[in-house]
């Protein structure tokens, strides 16, 4: 309890009953648009627009079923792709990202402080900068149209944010254990392995999950580096789907997009903690 | 920068001395090194290099058929000169940024201040404000967007039952833009969280003081809430003003790439995508991708400067 109600006393049983109404009814309207997707997904494409009810008066699978071929290709070929382009940047990151971090908060090397501002400055900057130029140098290497320019960047920890992230973790870990470590005989990387990376569970937790969400959702590097539909990321398999039926299939657009969401949403459920601490900790320390 | 850099790198590893400490620190300053090393690989192919590629490119015409020809500052001079699209777009980015902004942030500071009071049901509440802030950036919800503002969406049913009557707010220049806006608003929940943790950081015993002088709801948020808050304040509009000028996505979606209804939901980063590959100007394109580079350092900066002014730093008493 803060400061304020303590002096104050509590608000009567009736006013906070008040309060709690208003957040309900604005978090009602805040999610509304959501939860009118999700039910127009069901209704049959023509009810959608006439059909104001929440409940579908005719409920449908069908925009799930017709949505999910109607490109050439599969939604589960799309959904398979941005599994594999998430899946390997949380690896890179966490691999990469949790080495420089070590190395930042806990060894003692010329030039540290150089480095770290470095470090920092780069995550301030804007990706358009270096886009054109990774760009050229991903096609003289025959890396387009494939995942390796969405994936490769992440094993060499161009995502600054998480390695800051880390460094503010490890730097709360008690020193003493690294010393311990050591006499039994640890080397730095016995450190790194043995006791620096099962402490820092929680900021690999956020890593990962940031690293998913960030990519399920990214655009513009799928957009700019995957041309054969047969390597589309869901993003831009949707974009696609909504060129292609343009305004005429709603109900299925809006089914393949509530899919989209889906696994997003299961991660803010499984794992809110991690979520809110990451936002919290990142702005503050 | 410095509010970041501050109270970070100023606590060097206190590494006990022991006899024969100087062969360890050599192996330790390699061992630095060697931890590091997928991070500076990093830093100079991916980062850096492309970097100085890309500001000379900016000198240059050039596609990715032909080999760059350098013409000095034409494509600067064309930026501004001879444009009107570019023009355009940076009109509306800073539209974008001038207005979503300061807006999001009130909203954030607004519900943080409600929800921050021993709420019952408080972490409930914060997930389902949150939520949208990790949607927002999605195609689905940029999808869900043009819908939502079309013209027989769902804000003009909502309008219509109050006897108002809507327009196509996304096809319609005027408003398009703001379609936006209301979606970067609509993502109040990740500033919203940071600005909780922040409050949760003012000592209850200055409440308790002030309320002993007298000071009444208002006034407590005036004179100890807001002052104690800026830096976060701060944190939170350098953070949303530097995304807010690269956003991409819901343009993208909402205009199908093109910008339009008359280049009205043109973003800077869409302009330069447009330009760098659909038309394949990739001199002209880095051009454009450092002068957004140096507005955001400058707006970064100008930000840093003001915050002398109004940001209260506990030690600064």
């Amino acid at each position: 309890m803060s400061g304020a109600t303590a002096t104050t006393g509590r608000p009567s049983r009736a006013r906070r009953l008040v309060k709690h109404v208003a957040l309900v009814a604005f978090g009602l309207l805040l999610l509304y648009p959501l939860i009118w997707m999700l039910s127009s997904s069901f209704k049959p494409t023509e009810l959608i627009f006439s059909d104001s009810g929440l409940w579908p008066s005719r409920f449908t699978l069908s925009n799930y079923t017709d949505g999910w071929n109607a490109l050439r290709i599969p939604f589960s070929t799309f959904f398979v792709n941005s599994f594999v382009v998430a899946i390997g940047s949380i690896v890179g990151n966490l691999i990469a990202c949790s080495l420089a971090a070590y190395a930042f908060a806990r060894l003692n090397f010329r030039f540290r402080r150089f480095w770290f501002a470095i470090m920092l400055a780069t995550i301030m900057l804007p990706q358009h900068v270096v886009l054109i130029p990774q760009y050229v140098l991903f096609s003289e290497l025959n890396w387009i149209d494939t995942f390796l320019p969405l994936i490769v960047p992440k094993f060499l920890a161009t995502d600054a944010f998480f390695i800051f992230l880390m460094v503010q973790f490890i730097r709360t870990l008690p020193r003493e254990l690294d010393d311990a470590a050591k006499i039994d005989g640890c080397g730095w990387w016995g450190i790194y392995w043995r006791v620096i990376l099962p402490l820092t569970m929680p900021a690999l937790a956020t890593t990962a999950i940031f690293t998913f969400i960030w990519t399920w959702n990214d655009f513009l590097s799928p957009l700019i580096y995957l041309s054969t539909p047969e390597n589309y990321t869901v993003p831009l398999a949707l974009r696609a789907f909504m060129d292609a039926e343009g305004e005429s299939s709603w109900g299925p657009l809006f089914a393949m997009s509530i899919l989209s969401l889906g696994p997003i949403f299961g991660f803010f459920l499984a794992a809110q903690k991690y979520l809110v601490r990451g936002v919290a900790t990142t702005g503050l320390k | 920068m410095s509010v970041a850099t501050r109270d970070r790198v100023e606590s060097p590893p206190e590494r006990p001395r022991r006899a024969g400490g100087r062969r360890f620190r050599i192996s330790e300053n390699v061992a630095g090194y060697l931890f590091l090393s997928p991070w500076l690989v990093g830093l100079f192919v991916i980062v850096i290099g492309p970097m100085i590629a890309s500001l000379y490119l900016s000198f240059t015409e050039y596609n990715p058929l032909t080999s760059p020809s350098w013409i000095g500052l034409d494509n600067y001079v064309r930026l501004f000169t001879d444009d009107p699209r570019y023009i355009a777009s940076l009109k509306v980015t800073l539209i974008y940024v001038v207005v979503s902004v300061p807006l999001q942030l009130a909203f954030a500071l607004l519900l943080a201040m409600v929800l921050d009071k021993g709420l019952r049901g408080l972490s409930f509440y914060r997930s389902v404000y949150y939520l949208p802030s990790l949607l927002g950036s999605s195609v689905a919800i940029a999808i869900l967007w043009r819908r939502v503002f079309s013209g027989d969406g769902l804000v003009n049913s909502f309008l219509g039952a109050f006897g108002i009557e809507g327009r196509s707010w996304i096809s319609e220049p005027a408003t398009a833009v703001y379609t936006l806006v209301a979606l970067s608003v609509w993502t109040f929940g990740a500033p919203m969280v940071i600005f909780l943790a922040g409050l949760r950081q003012i000592p209850d015993m200055y409440y308790e003081a002030a309320s002993v002088d007298g000071a009444g709801r208002v006034r407590r948020f005036f004179s100890i809430t807001v002052p104690l808050l800026t830096p976060v304040i701060f944190f939170n509009l350098i953070l949303q003003m530097i995304g807010a000028f690269q956003a991409f996505t819901p343009a993208f979606v909402v205009s199908d790439g093109t910008g339009g209804p008359v280049d009205s939901t043109l973003f800077y980063t869409l302009y330069l995508y447009q330009e760098g590959f659909a038309s394949f100007r990739m001199g002209y394109a880095s051009a454009m991708a450092w002068v957004l580079f140096v507005v955001i350092a400058l707006f970064t900066a100008l930000n840093f400067a003001a915050s002398k002014y109004w940001v209260f730093y506990g030690d600064e008493r």
